[in-house]
Formats: C-alpha cells, structure tokens, sequence
C-alpha cells in the first residue's frame, strides 16, 4: 500500500529545546491515522512538519512521495491542513472565507464560488453564509476551519485537535462529517488527546509522550497488548488509606482518587475484592480504552 | 511569474475586504486633506507672508505636495503596525495562508501591494481635493501620487520588519509619537528645512518624508534637477528594498516555525 507520509528519525528542535525526538511514522493512503498525546507531547509540531510549514531539524521527511524542504508549495496545494488554533478571517464573511482561501490555491473564482457553496452545505453553515465570521460558535467555526481545509479537495487531510474545547454535541457533529470525509477515501491525520476520539475516528495511531511515540497500532491492538480486557474501578473515602489489592488482579494503577485493577473479568474480580472485606465506596466494571494504554505507558493520566 | 500570481491572491483577500468595508475608510480619506488643507493651507496659510524662500507662492499651493506626502506617511505607518500584529499574533491570518501553496515571502508581497495600493488612492483623493480647494500650483502635483506613495512605502516596509518581529503592541505608541509626529511636522513640509538648527538637518535627511517632500514640491513647482530627483528616488527606493529584504526574513522565521 503506498505511504503519503513516511518520517524516519524525524526530529525538531527549538532552539536548544527537543520537541520532537526522532520518530518514525508512514500514514497510508486512505487510512485515518492518529497521534495521541498529552499537552507538549510534540503533537503540534509534528503536524506543522507534516504540513510542509515547518522546516525539520533532523531525519528524513517525504509528504506525496516529495521532500518539504525541496517541494513545500507544491505538496500544500494537495493537503488540507485544520491547525490547532483557527485562524478564520474574521473580517471576511462566512462565504468569502471560502472564496479567498480557494484563491491561495489559484482555483479560479467561478470554481471558488461553487466550491464555497458545496462546502457550506457540508458544514452546514449554508444559512450563515453571508454572516460575519466572529458571532459564530466553536463548534461552528471549527466546522468552517475543516470546510476551508477542504476547499483544494485535498488528498491528505490534517487536523490538529479538531474537537478541543467544544461542547459533546458539536463534537459529534464534527466527527460524522470527518466519518463521511473518510468514506469518501481522504487520508486523515488526527492529533488529540481524547482517547475516545482516538478510538472513535483512527484505523492506527501511535502513542506520543515527550517528543517520543511510546507505542503504534490499532486501538484494539494497542488494548490488547497493553491492558487487560476489563477495568474494574474502585473509589475510597477521600484521604482514607488505599487497600493494597495486588493480589486480585494482573495490574494496579493507583490514581489520587482511585485504584483501577486490571483483569480479565471485572465482576468476578469484585466479587473477590468484596469477599476480602474491602468495602469500596464506589465500584465500576468497564472495557479498557487507549487511556489505560496511556496510563500503562507513560505512568500518567492523558487529560488532567 | 508564480510569486506574483501568489502575491496578488493576497492582494485580493483584502480587495474583497475593501469592497465590503469601504464606506468606514472613505470618510477618512477624504476628511484628512479636506481638515488639513481647510486649517493649515486655507486659515492658517491666509496669516502666512509668502517669502522667496518658500518660492513666492501662497502658501496653501507650497504646502499641498507636502501634505500629500505627509499623509502617505500617516497612512503607511498605521498600515505597518497594528494591522501586521495582527495577521501574525490576534487573527492569524498569515498563518492560515502559508498552509497553502503561498510562501511566507509571498504573504509579505501581498501585503505590501496592498499597501501600495491604498496609499496610491489615498493620495491621488488628496490631489483632486487640493485641486478642487484651489491648491494646486499646476499639473505637477499629479506627480505627488506616486511620489507620496513611493515615500509611504519607504516608511511602511523596514516598519513591516519591525512590527512582525514583536510579540506586543506596547512599542506602536512610541513610534507614533517619537518618529512619526516629528517627522511630519520637521521635515520640510510647513516650513523649509533651512529653518531648523544646522546640527538637525543631517537627521532630516535619513527621514523618507524629507526625500518625499524635496521630490513632491520639487515636481509640483518644476524646481527640481534631475540629478538631486534621481538621487531622493534611489534613497526611498533603497529604504523600500531593503525593508523588503529585511521582511522577508523576518515572515519566513516567524511563519515557517
Ligand atoms: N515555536 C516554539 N518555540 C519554542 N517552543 C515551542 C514552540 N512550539 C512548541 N514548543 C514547545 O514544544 C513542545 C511541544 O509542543 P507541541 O508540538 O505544541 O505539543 P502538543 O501539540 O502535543 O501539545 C512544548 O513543550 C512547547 O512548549
Ligand atoms: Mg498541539
């Protein structure tokens, strides 16, 4: 299968400080791929090399089978970046935002007016259109962000938290347009630090910490190999003493507020803790996510 | 062939602004030489003797070229601060357009046609009101209109530098103060350079509005030798350059971080 972005060694470095330290990635065609990490894991800027913005400092770097610091402008015009930060002109309307964005990538106006209309039918934001940009939601905002990001039919699309800061409903808004996106065969990349967003959108994704990934593959895999199938979570009275529960389980992770347990059966692991007379405030079973994964790699909690 | 196609898009997203917005801008343009020539030239020049120094002419037909200039310089340096502070730092703007085949280098371009632009309508408004108030010597003035925009953009690129590379607007006030206000006023344009203390003068010669303000009246009057005119023009060319090259440098570092 062929690769739209291949990094080895990829490192950058500003001034004497390492935010990325030497990773090694291939996104493939068609696939929805992630980067999950906390604040500062080099998320950010990672995606701006990828995005033919930001020069490396090291390692080997190809976007579309070309080299950023040879073909920077030319790999932009087929890529759709959505940055962390949207930088929407706020003194352009809805519309023309469109317009003037399909303008930087030399459509012509005629194709830029159609484009325009098309996307703000995707965004829905067909009934703002001709509003200004700054009255509007996150959520909407971030929706016409993804709309412009769109506007050259790129073939590699790059989202840097599409969803953070927003509201659950206008989360899942924006990840059915991202499913559609998907079907319609755009490569996604995705960088967040939600791990049910990871689950929700990525075929593959690596596990980023401190410059480095700590760990690649699918959600499942990465659960698989990483976590047991089930968590069982316990809860104490606050600043009461936690009751050492090693024995009942394959794992134990000892959060501030917590303990979590890990096992194969999360029933039958409570009925054990229960029988050993520790009596818990609180008790609850759950599946393992890729925040386990995280917890299991880094030592620490994703969001905090 | 491609820089100036992606310059020009550029250019364009502020023409598309333009069409939505002029209305705010245009009492601007056309109050400020409608003031200025009404106060200065008109009230203020009706007590002024004409001397030989100032060439004999009334005095609202000598300081109209300057005027033109001087509010070139006005409108340069408020289109070199504030509005590129902002496309870096408050609405990202050029951020979002350096994710698109446009090069840092070529956001700068745009801008600057942009500019141009602005101060070449700017100062060609000017003229046809001087012209309607009676300030006008003579044709020449219409050589103002490139020539203020020529002295705007000297002024406004090596500012361009200047604003991209800071990360606050604290500095805009200082510069409106200490060197635009005294530039305007000591420069030449209400009063000949002569006038000012000799250890002065060498200053004024690195200001481009006294570039500016030599060529503008120079040509209104057909006072002006080819040699000391293509000498003012090599000057704020040079300024323009070289804050061009100097710009360039400073978008690609802070945009291709
Ligand atoms: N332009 C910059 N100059 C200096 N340090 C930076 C710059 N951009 C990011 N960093 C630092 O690099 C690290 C990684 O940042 P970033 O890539 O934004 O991480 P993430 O997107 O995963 O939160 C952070 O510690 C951040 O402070
Ligand atoms: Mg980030």
């Amino acid at each position: 299968m062929e690769n739209l972005v291949e990094a080895k060694a990829l490192t950058k470095h500003f001034g004497t400080f390492e935010a990325v330290r030497g990773i090694d990635v291939e996104v493939r065609r068609g696939e929805a791929f992630g980067f999950l990490g906390p604040n500062g894991a080099g998320k950010s800027s990672t995606m701006r090399m990828i995005s033919c913005v930001s020069g490396r400092t090291g390692g080997e770097l190809k976007v579309l089978g070309m080299d950023p610091d040879v073909d920077g402008p030319k790999i932009r015009a087929r890529l759709g970046v959505v940055p962390q930060l949207d930088n929407l002109d706020t003194e352009l309307t809805v519309r023309q935002n469109l317009q003037v964005y399909g303008r930087y990538f030399g459509m012509s106006r005629q194709k830029c007016r159609e484009k325009a209309t098309e996307l703000l039918e995707f965004a829905q934001l067909s009934d703002r259109a001709d509003h200004e940009v700054e009255p509007l939601s996150g959520g909407m905002k971030r929706r016409l962000t993804i709309a412009r990001s769109l506007v050259n039919d790129p073939e590699l699309l790059l989202l840097d938290e599409p969803t953070t800061g927003l509201d659950p409903q206008a989360r899942h808004l924006l990840w059915d347009r991202l499913f559609r996106l998907k079907q319609d065969g755009v490569t996604l990349i995705i960088t967040t630090h939600y791990m049910d967003e990871a689950e929700q959108l990525c075929d593959r994704l690596v596990v980023m910490d401190g410059g480095r990934i700590a760990a690649e593959g699918s959600p499942a895999e990465l659960i698989g190999r990483y976590s047991t199938r089930e968590v069982l979570e316990l809860r104490f009275q606050p600043g009461a003493p936690k009751p050492d529960l090693e024995r009942f389980a394959e794992r134990v992770e000892v959060l501030p507020d917590r303990l979590l347990l890990y096992t194969q059966d999360g029933e039958h692991t409570l009925g054990k803790v229960h029988e050993a007379g520790v009596q818990p405030v609180q008790s609850l079973v759950r599946r393992s996510s890729l925040e386990d994964v995280f917890l299991k790699l880094t030592g620490r909690t994703l969001v905090d | 062939m491609q820089t100036l196609k992606a310059s020009w898009f550029g250019f364009e997203k502020h023409w598309t602004w333009y069409r939505r917005n002029w209305r705010a801008t245009v009492v601007t343009s056309f109050l400020t030489p409608v003031l200025f020539l009404l106060a200065l030239g008109i009230g203020f020049g009706s007590q002024v003797q004409s001397t030989a120094l100032i060439g004999g002419v009334p005095y609202l037909q000598y300081i109209a070229p300057a005027l033109v200039v001087v509010t070139a310089l006005q409108g340069a340096t408020f289109e070199a601060t504030y509005a590129i502070m902002s496309a870096f730092l408050w609405q990202k703007t050029y951020v979002g357009m350096v994710a698109t085949p446009i090069t840092p280098a070529q956001v700068l371009y745009g801008q600057v046609l942009w500019i141009g632009a602005q101060l070449f309508a700017r100062s060609a408004v000017f003229v046809v009101i001087a012209v309607l108030l009676g300030a006008a010597a003579g044709p020449g003035l219409l050589w103002s209109v490139p020539l203020g925009t020529l002295a705007g953009l000297a002024f406004a690129c090596p500012l361009i530098a200047y604003s991209a590379r800071l990360d606050k607007p604290d500095s805009f006030t200082t510069i409106f103060r200490f060197v635009l206000m005294p530039m305007m006023l000591f420069t030449g344009a209400y009063f000949p350079v002569s006038q000012l203390p000799d250890w002065l003068v060498p200053l004024v010669w690195l200001t481009p509005a006294w570039h500016g303000i030599e060529l503008a009246r120079g040509t209104a009057f057909g006072t002006l030798d080819l040699l000391p005119a293509l000498g003012h023009i090599a000057f704020l060319t040079a300024m323009t350059a070289a804050g061009i090259a100097l710009a360039v440098k400073t978008f690609h570092r802070r945009l291709a971080v």
